[in-house]
């Protein structure tokens, strides 16, 4: 026994090493090959996009989408004749939403030989790679991490509203438009994102003149039953209760505001985008709910149509994953190919030159997107375009105004 | 009103607590092993539903006799397959087989019906009874559900007290040897007891989903902690204390969120819970275990 | 006293040449990857393991500690961890101008983290070590969910007025203009300097090591074993139950806490959930200690190298990675405690069939 315990100890750690070893061989190989390869072939060479984000576990939906709609749109860009000449090659790695694991599926992607970085997908996860990345002088444009800190680093930028932004836009939103006064609140306390857009949204709303007469939170060990929090939204009276929280714990606020009699009206952030898209999900339920999304797959401008039209083609029209996290991906990796042609990206160069040559371009590119027209960036990497609120009306989102 | 709003939706949701953590104890009681993967038994009892009713359109009944018989098959293959062949080794090599289960679902789940969520069709479509002119507001869900486990839990007393298969469970969960002895199948009785739970487990997905109509790969999850904690609270291997554990633990959360902080109530019930181990430490209804010098 | 009683009690003196292979891998194993490093021929993805694999032995030591050499289950350790994070990720984040030296930033850094965590330990351990099998261990799952749903909660910020502190939101803080949010509630601590290196992990895992080694080859260690093999015998013998309870407790809290500041000083984040603070952690942790082998120090610092490295390295089968890491984990399992399969291996291991042939001999020798 003991020795069969020891043999065993002995051959894990060979394996160990040799699995260690492999690794070794496989970055020296990676950047040898890719010029060997535009030699043969006589392109451009490839220019290789990483992209990171939940693919498995709780936040699996939004990893899925950006790795749909990013895939997407490199086909496309290589059906065109690439970037530069380049064919581009996209490599999707899971982080199951947890920072540690998303720093790895970082230097998985850098063993890959990444030129450059479309994600992390959520927020936290994202604050981890985005100082490992400032590190390495990478460049990453996140899709959809909200937090402010989730663009620390002069290398990161988002294509997203950030959770400040997207609380004042909905504070101002509901001023505005006079939706409601007296507004009621639930978001997710253990949630960055969620605790980010109330964190705003109550100091803006203060500021407007509109009176938050209940906040109540949730956490991630209790996102199911939603019977009190509703009972004291209505206790106080709410015209309108605000949720800046994802869709799969709205539908079911959604269900149980039903089944406990609050009428009132509903509004919500781009987190809330997808809340049809819950399967079977009784979307009678969700009529009157307002959100402020850059995209809903059934708005009537050009650019929206076609991408859906495209997608739809692409994945057998399952809509699974047509949420807007897709359109932030597929504008992501347009806006890469934006400032790549402006840079004057070759694959010759190294990452880092990649990165310094982008970052430079950044703030003069501007795109026509899917989640808006003339997207432009600041030189902290924040996106410029203006926010389209949107309501659900017969089971389908119709643009507001 | 508002503290019988809470009371009722705190009873609805520790009637399944109550109805998983049933599971949990009469495994316990007679394997002598924490059954990890027992919550994630009552997500597939969802899917399943999800996929006969909803999926294929057949009737409601048909879906939940299918998951009733499903989970039951489920509950006893993962006792042959990967409990029984460490029978007799330690209790935390079991332990983390269990656990292995658990990802196991979970991640076949997550294969098979993909990441986004589903919504479940309530078993029942009415509208909820209102009260006191909309002041006090009743789902029929969370009637359905205390009046279903009422009937389980009475069923399963009687059953285990009263039938001779329910005497031989008791039996070895006493004594194991001595039941062998007596020629009583002990493993028999086991697999019995998964099937049991099992079925429970699917009752309870169903349950549980109709009144918190989203399913993921990940539903069973912490539905199953906390129904392990009432089954503790309980006395863990106590019938009757996993039912007042459960019933206790849904209600003190609910009046934990209702009234003293929505971000503080599983803290709250982890307390409570700590509370009575320190002043009882088998359980509300645990028997003390003397120990043989 | 101890020494005889144990002696009396039947127990072993654990061989010490055991340990010395124990340190002597370790050793030899960071030798080999600094050689590496040094040559330049490391992957990304390896250099960026090797600060959580230091972590994850450290996390498996002291959890195999109070499991194996107490023979206590706490499904809490990550708990102790959480504490040795966020306290020691304050600590750097406040004093990240007034000490300027990295290094003595960074002990001070271990020495609060680890107390800190030791701390809790102590204060929990009171209580809870009363409690037996099943029991504590849900206890113990309980004080870790506690911990980290309180830490989600917490705000805390910092003005020419002094500290403030809020359950509620940072806007709850009041904040002076020139104030700063340290604790961020659900968002955590953000600015952690990043200081963590695989040379700090190693000597964290060395310290872990030789203290965990040097006290289960102690007379203390001697008499927590006796605790752990038959608690009534111990106590007739003069064994003072609750102290050694406590004392292995509070240390393995420690450690875990020593692994806390490693992880809050290797990301740019610190947030607690689940996955790194709650149960599935300590579960995670858990996992290693019985995969490695319960009592086994060695077993654990294999089975977290291994187990930590296995997922990553299994990305190449994407979707399928967890399903083939679940099947993994049960097998193995299967394979390592089934008595069935166990009697099995026995009967057909080498070093046995040398063994009764011998004594086969040695039988026809004397009958001869």
């Amino acid at each position: 026994m003991k020795q069969f315990k020891k043999l065993l100890a002995l051959v894990l750690v060979g394996v160990l090493c040799l699995c260690c070893f492999a690794a070794c061989g496989k970055t020296e190989t990676t950047p040898s090959e890719t010029p060997s390869d535009n030699a043969s072939e006589g392109t451009a060479g490839t220019l290789k996009i990483g992209a990171i984000g939940p693919l498995t576990g709780g936040a699996a939906l939004y990893g899925n989408a950006v790795k749909y709609g990013a895939e997407l749109a490199v086909k496309e860009i290589n059906a065109a004749g690439g970037i530069n000449g380049m064919q581009v090659e996209i490599n999707v790695q899971d982080d199951t939403h947890d920072a540690e694991k998303s720093v790895n599926a970082y230097n998985t992607l850098k063993d890959w030989g990444m030129d450059l970085l479309v994600g992390t997908v959520t927020s936290a996860p994202c604050i981890a790679v985005q100082a490992v990345a400032a590190e390495d002088n990478m460049f990453m444009l996140t899709p959809s991490a909200t937090a402010v800190e989730s663009i620390a680093s002069p290398t990161a930028f988002r294509i997203c509203f950030s959770d400040p932004n997207q609380g004042i836009a909905s504070a101002d939103y509901i001023a505005a438009k006079e939706l409601g006064s007296k507004i009621g609140v639930i978001y997710n306390s253990q949630d960055p994102y969620s605790s980010g857009i109330y964190a705003k949204f109550a100091s803006e709303a203060e500021a407007k003149g509109l009176e938050i007469v209940a906040a109540e939170a949730f956490t991630e060990d209790s996102k199911q039953d939603f019977s009190i929090q509703l009972q004291k939204m209505k206790s106080a009276g709410a015209d309108l209760v605000f949720l800046p929280i994802y869709a799969t714990e709205a539908a079911l606020i959604l269900s149980q505001a039903a089944s406990a009699g609050l009428e009132t009206k509903f509004f919500g952030c781009d987190g809330l985008d997808g809340v049809l898209n819950v399967e079977n999900f009784d979307t009678s339920l969700a009529e009157g709910v307002m959100l402020l999304t850059p995209f809903a797959k059934d708005a009537s401008d050009e650019a929206t149509q076609n991408f859906v039209k495209a997608y739809l083609e692409a994945y057998n029209n399952d809509e699974t994953y047509l949420i807007q996290f897709a359109a932030d991906a597929y504008d992501c990796i347009y806006a890469v190919k934006a400032a790549a042609e402006k840079a004057n990206i070759n694959a010759d160069m190294t990452s880092s030159e990649i990165c310094d040559a982008l970052v430079a371009v950044m703030t003069e590119v501007s795109i026509d997107g899917v989640t808006g027209a003339g997207i432009t960036w600041s030189a902290d990497g924040e996106p410029n375009k203006a926010p389209k609120g949107v309501i659900i009306e017969d089971g389908a989102y119709k643009a507001m105004d | 009103m508002q503290f019988l709003s809470f009371l009722i939706s705190g009873l609805s949701l520790g009637s399944v607590y109550a109805l998983i953590a049933l599971g949990y104890t009469m495994v316990y009681g007679i394997a002598k092993m924490l059954n990890f993967a027992h919550g994630d038994v009552i997500m597939v009892g969802a899917y399943l539903i999800y996929v006969v009713s909803t999926m294929q359109g057949l009737p409601i009944w048909v879906g939940i006799l299918a998951s009733v018989v499903g989970c039951t098959v489920l509950g006893m293959v993962i006792e042959r397959l990967a409990y029984k062949p460490l029978r007799g080794a330690q209790s935390l090599a079991v332990l983390i087989t269990a656990i292995g289960v658990s990802y196991f679902l979970q991640n076949a789940a997550l294969l098979i019906f993909g990441s986004s969520p589903k919504s479940f069709t309530s078993v029942i479509n009415k509208k909820p009874i209102s009260l006191f002119d909309g002041a006090l507001v009743i789902s029929w869900e969370a009637i359905l559900t205390m009046i279903v486990s009422i009937l389980i839990m009475v069923a399963l007393t009687v059953f285990i007290n009263k039938s001779k298969q329910g005497k031989a469970m008791r039996a070895v969960s006493e004594d194991r040897d001595a039941a062998q002895l007596m020629g009583i199948n002990v493993n028999r009785t086991i697999t019995l007891t998964f099937a049991i739970g099992s079925a429970l487990a699917a009752v309870a997905g169903m349950l549980l989903c109709s009144s918190y109509p989203t399913l993921t790969p990940y539903t069973g999850a912490m539905p199953g902690i906390k129904a392990f904690t009432a089954a503790v609270f309980g006395g863990i291997g106590s019938i009757p204390g996993a039912m007042l554990g459960g019933v206790l633990i849904g209600i003190i959360q609910m009046l934990a969120n209702g009234y003293i902080s929505t971000q503080l109530s599983d803290a709250i019930v982890f307390a409570v819970l700590i509370i009575v181990l320190l002043v009882k430490p088998t359980g509300l209804l645990g028997k003390k275990i003397n120990e043989k010098v | 006293m101890n020494e005889k009683a144990i002696k009396l009690l039947g127990g072993k003196r654990p061989k010490d040449k055991n340990s010395w292979i124990t340190v002597s891998i370790v050793v030899v194993l960071f030798a080999v990857i600094e050689i590496i490093k040094g040559t330049g021929h490391i992957s990304n993805l390896l250099s960026g393991l090797l600060v959580p694999i230091c972590m994850y032995i450290t996390l498996a030591v002291s959890l195999n500690l109070v499991v194996g050499i107490l023979g206590e289950l706490s499904l809490g350790h990550a708990g102790f961890m959480c504490v040795g994070a966020y306290s020691s990720a304050l600590f750097s984040l406040v004093t990240k101008d007034a000490i300027p030296m990295t290094w003595l930033r960074l002990i001070l850094a271990f020495l609060i983290g680890g107390l800190f965590a030791a701390v809790f330990g102590l204060l929990i351990g009171i209580p809870v070590l009363r409690l037996k099998g099943d029991y504590l261990a849900i206890v113990t799952l309980a004080f870790g969910e506690i911990i980290k749903n309180l830490v989600t909660i917490l705000h805390l910020g910092v003005d020419k007025n002094g500290i403030h502190f809020s359950t509620e939101s940072i806007a709850a803080l009041h904040l002076e203009e020139d104030g700063t949010v340290l604790i961020k509630g659900a968002l955590g601590i953000t600015g952690v300097p990043k200081s963590s290196t695989f040379e700090i992990g190693f000597i964290i895992v060395m310290i872990t090591l030789l203290v965990s080694l040097n006290l289960i080859n102690s007379a203390k260690g001697r008499a927590i074993m006796a605790i752990r093999d038959n608690r009534i015998a111990a106590e007739s013998v003069g064994i003072n139950i609750t102290t050694y309870k406590l004392f292995v407790f509070s240390l393995s809290a420690f450690f875990a806490g020593l692994a806390g500041v490693l992880y809050s000083h290797n990301l740019a984040t610190l947030t607690a959930n689940t996955n790194n603070f709650g149960y599935n952690m300590s579960i995670s942790i858990l996992l290693l200690v019985v995969l490695g082998g319960v009592g086994s120090i060695r077993g654990s610092v294999i089975a977290a190298i291994i187990l930590t490295a296995l997922p990553e390295l299994l990305r190449g089968l994407s979707d399928y990675r967890m399903l083939i890491y679940s099947i993994l984990l049960i097998v193995i399992m299967l394979f390592n405690a089934s008595p069935k399969l166990v009697a099995l291996r026995e009967r057909f291991s080498i070093k046995k069939m040398l063994k009764r042939k011998k004594e086969a001999q040695k039988e026809v020798r004397a009958d001869g």
